[in-house]
């Protein structure tokens, strides 16, 4: 094999050399002469980098027939470019097995929080919401009536489809409201909340000795299954599933994202209990994610024991789980994995260590139009309104739940969903805006170099929420490959959606995608497709078919 | 802001004169970025936007928009002996020059675009940006002296077939531009192939060229130079200069090889574009800048233009290899001089709508255009240039060729299930506390 690569190594140059030497009509007169030998030189150059990643992938495939891993180890001739060019690993991540994204795109916002965890902010009411769950009937059965006292960890409603998942209170209070949205579904059930906590006694549990059953049930029992979300299409997980690997990402890419190192901290016991009973639900491993970059892990993440850690280095969605489970273990057709967010591990860990669901949540309230964008500790569903209450510059902005660019857009009065522990503000841009297309007068943040703000790399960028153009048909190739890292075509994965061509959908991996793993192509769009949309539309389609 | 006050209030009914409102909205929407903001999705969205983008590439196109039309009127004073150094008689070639351009332009613009509007009008959806670029694209691969209801005729089976009957901006499957210039070319072929279409306003009376004569508007120029003291077009009608074949270097590559060209033309004067031709087409220099700025810009793909380089190149060898005729015989750099190879790889195969999709798609597309752009351009007998045949060729094979990387990507997927044993699936939960 190694001869005959090293021969065609060695014919190709050389005949190339000699067709070029054989010109006769060499002519010196001007500077236009120098073409002929600036195109040999190019395709030169071509030719042999032909052969010599040809050559490469007859070593890889040579080793993989002896049964090598070929992505762990190097077996290139010459230096991985993240050898020579990468960034230099810093900190916990130096000299552990570091898996890298070259494609990705951080979205620099001004307006990201100081490192500290206010709480002294005053919200009086939470809410639990229906839609947060996808899939749920529109009308659940609700347990509790309006003024009802509630202690944090009773059950406030179920899904009749599902009776044996408990959705439980997670502040104890005075429910006083039972909102309703379109068609008579239940859109959130508030509660006035104590201003100090009290929690339901939880009945002792021996995970020891217990069956995986009797730990599923009562994990159901008492609120803690609802934070189990299950991929393919990101619903409550199943309980009659065994998923294949659970997946934990100890860091958040997403634009103003918080560090999810403050918000575990002083909860490591809890978290680490919680991933003891989370491999006792699985048929394989629990994987974590952690950030290669950050020069400091929380010790929480990086001793935590009985999981497995995954080093991840690179820009947004680096941090999202869809796109570490893609790399680690994906996900096959009919398979299931689970994920958490870290706090709902510690709410998890919180029921079996204390015995109380314990719904505390550190949430970070950012963006460039608050006077102070700060860490607030509070509870599950706290109100947008209080959290925000005279923190901001002015009144024209929008609320969200979650990261700008697969947050929920939410009133003043509304709530903070389920998993979410971000509060975004940023300004409606309902403005005309003169050449705005040719001439911005403002920068803002994009992938294309046409922007020279983006070309030096400058950040805090005041984003708002204008459209910056009108929807199109798809026209711009290779946009959303730019900035997805993982081996889909997203864009044929949308065309196929639009026309319901189901074997398409699962052969290009719809199962592997949720709604924030394409977030990015949607911003990044020319055409301004709703990508998010689509994908959902799909994985209905799929869940229909079920 | 009293500007955007006083468009608020100019708005036309929308229900009542559907096509003055498209109109408007289409300017108005030019002038000034709308106000809309996001429902779903995302909050933010990328400052990009296909006007931008579009713009971009008319932006890249203005070097060879320049250069094109002063040698026009190079060309044509050149050919009848005047002015032979390419800087002298300044003032006349760019008048002459302009004075073809324009109409052209003005005719591909208001025909191109007049289609789309209708056509938004009727369907009720905004003016879409594609023909800025199809528009800005046209004029610069047609024939200086090509007559203008020709044009009109080439530019309405393009727009309309090719492009509004497929859906519109994104939906077409064929290189609208290179469609236009297809269409001459099967349907009006004297007018834009052969030794005589491509230098303005020389005419063939028997076997003799001579200078056409000059029109009112020249006359005009004429009064206003001949006051300021410069040169003037004067009747015109004069005999061509000794030696003046109005050949391009492929045609005469054609019939007598590499040494043929060189004995009418100087690389020097190929690599600057100083040559008779398309009227954009000729500048290499100026059209690789345009292709760099795309490049930077990420607008255009690199892997297309790269790899039809590679593919000419390596089509340039295989035929110099074979070496039947003289043409065969020209070394495949040369072939770089000659001809539109580097307009057609900047602005033509790098078509996104008509190109490869996927980025392994888009080496092979751009690989196979040179590959069949140059068997077109050197073995075909009766149209010595390849690149509009080849990449209207493989805008047809493009889909496929995604569909082909596509089915590697399912494949992967369905890879990645075999190559997992089946124990690890099965096993039962561990159920006792494990080992940490």
């Amino acid at each position: 094999m190694k001869r005959k690569i090293a021969k065609i190594g060695a014919v190709l140059p050389l005949f190339f050399l000699s067709t070029s030497l054989s010109a006769q009509t060499i002519f010196l007169s001007s500077a236009a002469d120098l073409l002929p030998y600036a195109m040999i030189l190019v395709v030169a150059v071509l030719i042999l980098g032909a052969v010599y990643m040809i050559s490469e992938s007859f070593v890889r495939m040579e080793a993989r027939e002896l049964g090598v891993d070929t992505k762990k180890n190097n077996f290139s001739i010459m230096p991985t470019s993240q050898e020579m060019f990468g960034a230099k690993v810093e900190g916990p991540a130096a000299g552990q097995d570091i898996i890298y994204f070259k494609k990705g795109f951080d979205i620099k916002l001004e307006g990201s929080a100081d490192y500290n965890v206010d709480d002294n902010v005053a919200v009086s009411t939470f809410a639990i919401q229906p839609k947060n769950f996808i899939g749920m009937s529109p009308i659940p059965k609700v347990e509790v009536e309006v003024g009802d006292e509630v202690k944090a960890g009773d059950v406030i409603f179920y899904d009749k489809k599902r009776p044996a998942v408990k959705y439980c209170a997670p502040v104890s209070g005075e429910i006083i409201a039972v909102n309703r949205g379109t068609k008579r579904s239940i859109a959130e059930i508030v509660i006035l909340g104590d201003k100090e906590i009290s929690h339901r006694t939880l009945p002792q549990f021996d995970l020891d000795n217990a069956s995986r059953q009797e730990l599923v049930e009562y994990m159901m029992e008492n609120g803690a299954w609802a934070h189990i979300r299950q991929r393919p299409y990101n619903v409550v997980a199943d309980p009659e599933v065994k998923p294949k690997a659970i997946f934990i990402s100890a860091f958040d890419s997403a634009p103003l994202a918080p560090d999810l190192d403050i918000i575990i901290a002083g909860r490591g016991k809890e978290f680490q209990a919680g991933l003891d009973v989370l491999n006792k639900l699985t048929t394989g491993k629990v994987h974590l994610g952690l950030n290669a970059k950050d020069d400091d892990v929380s010790p929480v993440y990086a001793d935590a024991t009985g999981v497995e850690k995954h080093w991840i280095h690179g820009q947004h969605p680096a941090g999202n789980v869809g796109v570490q489970i893609h790399h680690i273990d994906a996900i096959n057709a009919g398979e299931k994995v689970w994920t958490l967010g870290v706090q709902d591990v510690a709410t998890i860990g919180s029921i079996f260590l204390e015995g109380i669901y314990d719904a505390e949540r550190v949430v970070v309230i950012a963006g460039a139009e608050l006077n102070q964008a700060k860490y607030v500790a509070t509870y599950l569903g706290a109100n947008m309104g209080d959290l925000v209450n005279n923190n901001l510059k002015h009144d024209h902005v929008r609320f969200i739940s979650g990261d700008v660019l697969s947050g929920k857009q939410k009133a003043k009065e509304q709530f903070l969903d389920f998993y979410d522990d971000q509060v975004s503000v940023i300004t409606e841009g309902d403005e005309y805006e003169m050449f705005g297309w040719l001439v911005p007068q403002t920068a803002r943040p994009s992938i294309s170099p046409t922007f020279l703000s983006n070309v030096i790399g400058a950040g805090g960028y005041v984003a708002n929420t204008n459209t910056h153009g009108e929807g199109r048909a798809f026209v711009v190739s290779g946009q959303y490959e730019q900035v997805m890292p993982m081996d889909i075509y997203p864009e044929h994965l949308m065309k196929s959606i639009l026309v319901n061509d189901l074997e398409r959908m699962e052969g290009l991996g719809i199962y592997e995608l949720v709604e924030e793993d394409v977030a990015l192509c949607e911003f990044v769009c020319t055409s301004k497709q709703p990508v998010q949309e689509i994908l959902r539309e799909g994985l209905t389609t799929m869940m229909d078919q079920e | 802001m009293g500007l955007l006050q006083f468009l608020h209030k100019i708005e036309p009914d929308k229900k009542k004169s559907p096509f003055l409102h498209t109109l408007y909205d289409g300017f108005f929407t030019f002038a000034y970025a709308p106000n809309s903001v996001t429902k779903s999705g995302t909050h933010i969205k990328d400052g990009m936007d296909l006007k931008r983008t579009m713009f971009m590439v008319v932006i890249a196109l203005q070097l060879a928009y320049a250069f094109g039309s002063y040698n026009i009127g190079h060309q044509h004073f050149a050919a009848l002996g005047l002015h032979e150094s390419f800087l002298s008689g300044f003032h006349l070639k760019l008048t002459y020059g302009l004075m073809k351009l324009i109409p052209i332009f003005l005719v591909a613009n208001i025909v191109g675009l007049g289609i789309e509007f209708i056509y938004a009008a009727k369907k009720g959806h905004p003016i879409e940006e594609g023909y800025l670029v199809s528009g800005a694209l046209i004029p610069l691969i047609m024939p200086p002296d090509l007559p203008m209801w020709i044009l009109a005729i080439s530019i309405i089976f393009a727009v309309v077939i090719g492009k509004e009957a497929f859906g519109g901006t994104g939906m077409n499957i064929m290189n609208i531009a290179l469609l236009s210039r297809v269409f001459i070319f099967f349907a009006y072929p004297t007018y834009i192939s052969g030794d005589e279409v491509w230098v303005s306003g020389i005419l063939k009376e028997g076997t003799e060229y001579v200078g056409a004569s000059y029109g009112m508007i020249h006359g005009m120029f004429d009064w206003v130079f001949s006051g300021v003291g410069w040169s003037t077009f004067g009747e015109g009608g004069m005999a061509v200069a000794d030696g003046f074949t109005g050949a391009t270097p492929l045609g005469l590559a054609a019939k007598g090889g590499w040494a043929a060209v060189t004995e009418v033309y100087t690389p020097a004067q190929m690599w600057w574009g100083a040559i008779p031709g398309s009227i954009g087409e000729m500048p290499k220099l100026f059209i690789l800048a345009g292709a760099f700025l795309l490049i930077i810009t990420k607008i255009a793909s690199w892997r297309i233009m790269l790899s039809m380089v590679l593919g000419a190149a390596v089509g340039g060898l295989l035929i110099n290899m074979w070496g039947a005729n003289l043409f065969m015989e020209v070394p495949w750099y040369y072939h770089f001089y000659m001809g539109s190879f580097f307009f057609a790889m900047a602005f033509m195969a790098t078509d996104p709508v008509t190109a490869a999709r996927t980025e392994t798609g888009k080496w092979i597309y751009g690989f196979l255009i040179g590959i069949v752009g140059m068997v077109i351009r050197v073995l075909n007998p009766a149209y010595p240039e390849g690149w509009m045949l080849a990449i209207l060729f493989m805008n047809v094979f493009a889909p496929l060729i995604d569909y082909y990387v596509l089915e590697a990507n399912v494949a992967r997927r369905l890879a990645r299930v075999k190559a997992k044993p089946e124990s690890v699936v099965e096993a039962e939960p561990q159920l006792s506390v494990s080992e940490h």
